[in-house]
């Protein structure tokens, strides 16, 4: 069974059909990617999946359980949980308060309204495990409206990571990251748990071929190829459509 | 940079330590508080007015948890307020709850009660739609509380308050000592737990919120209860307020649920700026002191000058306010220009009154 499927899936606004009969399945721990021009219906696909949007038809299955009419912050519970194309940080807050924040909140404290942050240890651990993990060690008490991108596209993802999820949703990760911040972000999204799986949002078609064991292509609303790399780089629809002169240099 | 082994106690503690850290009373704090409770010895000639200035304080805390914490631009505290005064007076008139303490508490639970109910109404919307529903609130409890006069004693206000000694002991004295003292503890440990929300995950969450309210669900936090939650609390905080002016002055009337009266905590969080709880402290001190002091000097056209200072203080600007900041900034300068043009008759003649 899929760790994360969706039936039929559909999205119309108004007259406009941005996402139509998508059924995409992801199975556990997966390094699954989804791919497609831009104005394809990406975004449309994980707002649904995240509850962001509602979807006009279909349904949203993680774990076998339907989530499709669940709110964002339940479907993040059960184990879901997103970053995004353009950060979407605490601005005011540094990487450990806002860390310790998520993690906090996962732990059930989140509405502790007495004990202060950070007197227990099983927060703090986690706090710790996290920054590492993200390389956030040395920026840690800074404001995260100030570190270099770089870092907040790290910390981006590390509140993700910090909600525990069983499928991680990553949406555009190196997305305007500069090319010598790069290496130290692709090799924290290398080195995520085996257990995770990782539903991967890219245009960036170096990063899915080295990254993703199975690709999903998205034309115009609809799933159009879906399978192991080396068939999509092979199917001549692919490259016609979408990847030809990227995958032809 | 590779962490070793070793390295792990030493980063976790210095993590521990971090987060308490933000929650250590400074120095600064420990000094605010004890010159605030000094001018017990200080200024025994002025205990009405830092009176007023301490329930003043209370009451704009309030608002500085929804607004400085949560985002949540409100109109509406009188609300909570004027609930909380009459039911602070109307348990003592009729004898229900003698003891102050417990009355106060109870009023506050009361007003918290109403903050929980309406939230939901209040939690809808943007700021301009928060602002309003919150007024609308605060204007239907006024104007129920007029239509029932035979309860609330209607224009007249609620006579024959009489307000039982404190813990059976501390009698509210003519010279207002021990309401003051009364005030100045009641505000002090509303403070200390105000601080111990902000400083909780809980607190930490509002602030995520208030940062971005998209990621905030994105990370598991479920925003609407988060928001319920602190308006609640502050609606209580609020009503605390209101009844500790009933208790102090044995006295209620509908003026508590003037729409000035909450549009007072904008200009004192103005004054003092929201987000570090200390805003609506400093506010209503400056704000009482500037009122006293304006209305010495010119008893009818004193609300020109409030409303003078009031503008330029937005005009020139504070960094310090937080978010909603360009609505809360607006919405002053458009009160200033209210309280500017409006004939000084209310509070020509009681400058005092609030």
């Amino acid at each position: 069974m899929p760790i994360l499927e969706t039936i039929g899936l559909e999205k119309r606004f108004g007259g406009i059909v941005a996402a139509h009969d998508v059924n995409l399945a992801v199975e556990k721990g997966a390094r699954h990617a989804l791919i497609g021009p831009n104005g394809a219906g990406k975004t449309t696909v994980i707002n649904m999946l995240t509850g962001v949007l509602k979807p006009t038809a279909g349904r949203i299955m993680l774990e076998g359980r339907d989530i499709t009419g669940l709110l964002p912050h339940e479907r993040v519970r059960l184990g879901m949980a997103r970053t995004f194309q353009i950060n979407q940080l605490f601005l005011g807050l540094t990487p450990l308060e806002s860390i310790g924040l998520v993690v906090s909140e996962r732990l059930g404290l989140g509405s502790d309204w007495w004990r202060l942050v950070g007197t227990k240890s099983a927060v703090t651990d986690e706090i710790v495990e996290i920054v590492e993990r993200f390389r956030l060690t040395d920026v840690m008490h800074e404001r995260a409206a100030i570190l270099p991108y770089g870092k907040q596209r790290l910390l981006e993802i590390a509140l993700a990571f910090a909600c525990r999820p069983h499928v991680l949703l990553l949406d555009e990760p190196a997305a305007g990251v500069p090319e010598v911040e790069r290496h130290e972000l692709l090799a924290t999204i290398e080195a995520l748990p085996a257990e995770v799986t990782v539903l991967l949002i890219e245009h960036d078609m170096d990063l899915v071929f080295s990254f993703a064991d199975r690709i999903s292509v998205l034309v115009n609303g609809t799933l159009f190829v879906d399978g192991a790399p080396e068939e999509v780089a092979r199917d001549p629809r692919v490259k016609a459509v979408y990847l030809g002169e990227e995958l032809d240099a | 940079m590779a962490m070793t082994v070793e390295d792990r106690p030493a980063l976790a503690d210095d993590v521990a330590a971090h987060l308490k850290r933000r929650a250590r009373w400074s120095p600064l704090e420990i000094a605010f508080w004890i010159f605030a409770f000094a001018t017990i010895w200080l200024f025994p000639g002025k205990y009405l007015i830092l009176k007023d200035a301490a329930i003043l304080a209370l009451f704009a805390l309030s608002l500085d948890l929804i607004l400085g914490y949560a985002g949540i631009l409100s109109l509406g505290q009188a609300a909570f307020f004027g609930l909380a005064g009459y039911f602070a007076g109307l348990v003592a008139k009729y004898g229900v709850i003698n003891e102050p303490v417990i009355a106060l508490v109870c009023s506050g639970v009361a007003a918290a009660a109403l903050g929980f109910v309406t939230s939901f109404l209040v939690l809808r919307g943007s700021d301009l739609t928060r602002l309003m529903v919150t007024l609308g609130v605060s204007l239907m409890l006024g104007e129920v509380a007029n239509r029932y006069s035979e309860i609330t004693g209607g224009a007249d206000g609620l006579q024959g308050v009489d307000i039982a000694p404190i813990f059976g002991r501390f009698r509210f004295d003519l010279y207002g000592h021990n309401g003051y003292v009364y005030c100045l503890i009641v505000l002090f440990v509303c403070f200390v737990i105000a601080r111990r929300i902000i400083y909780s995950p809980f607190g930490l969450s509002l602030r995520a919120i208030k940062e971005n309210t998209l990621r905030a669900a994105a990370v598991g936090i479920p925003v609407k209860w988060r928001l319920v939650a602190i308006y609640t609390i502050s609606a209580g905080f609020a009503g605390i307020a209101g009844g500790l002016l009933t208790q102090t002055t044995a006295f209620c009337s509908l003026d508590v649920f003037s729409l000035d009266r909450s549009a007072d905590l904008l200009l004192v969080l103005i004054i003092g700026g929201t987000g570090y709880l200390y805003g609506g402290l400093i506010g209503a001190v400056i704000y009482k002191l500037l009122q006293d002091w304006i209305a010495n000097l010119t008893p009818q056209y004193w609300q020109f000058w409030i409303g003078l200072v009031l503008v330029v203080i937005v005009l020139v600007g504070r960094e310090r306010i937080g978010g909603g900041n360009a609505a809360l900034r607006a919405a002053v300068v458009r009160l200033g220009a209210r309280l500017t043009s409006r004939p000084a008759t209310l509070g020509g003649a009681a400058p005092d009154g609030r």
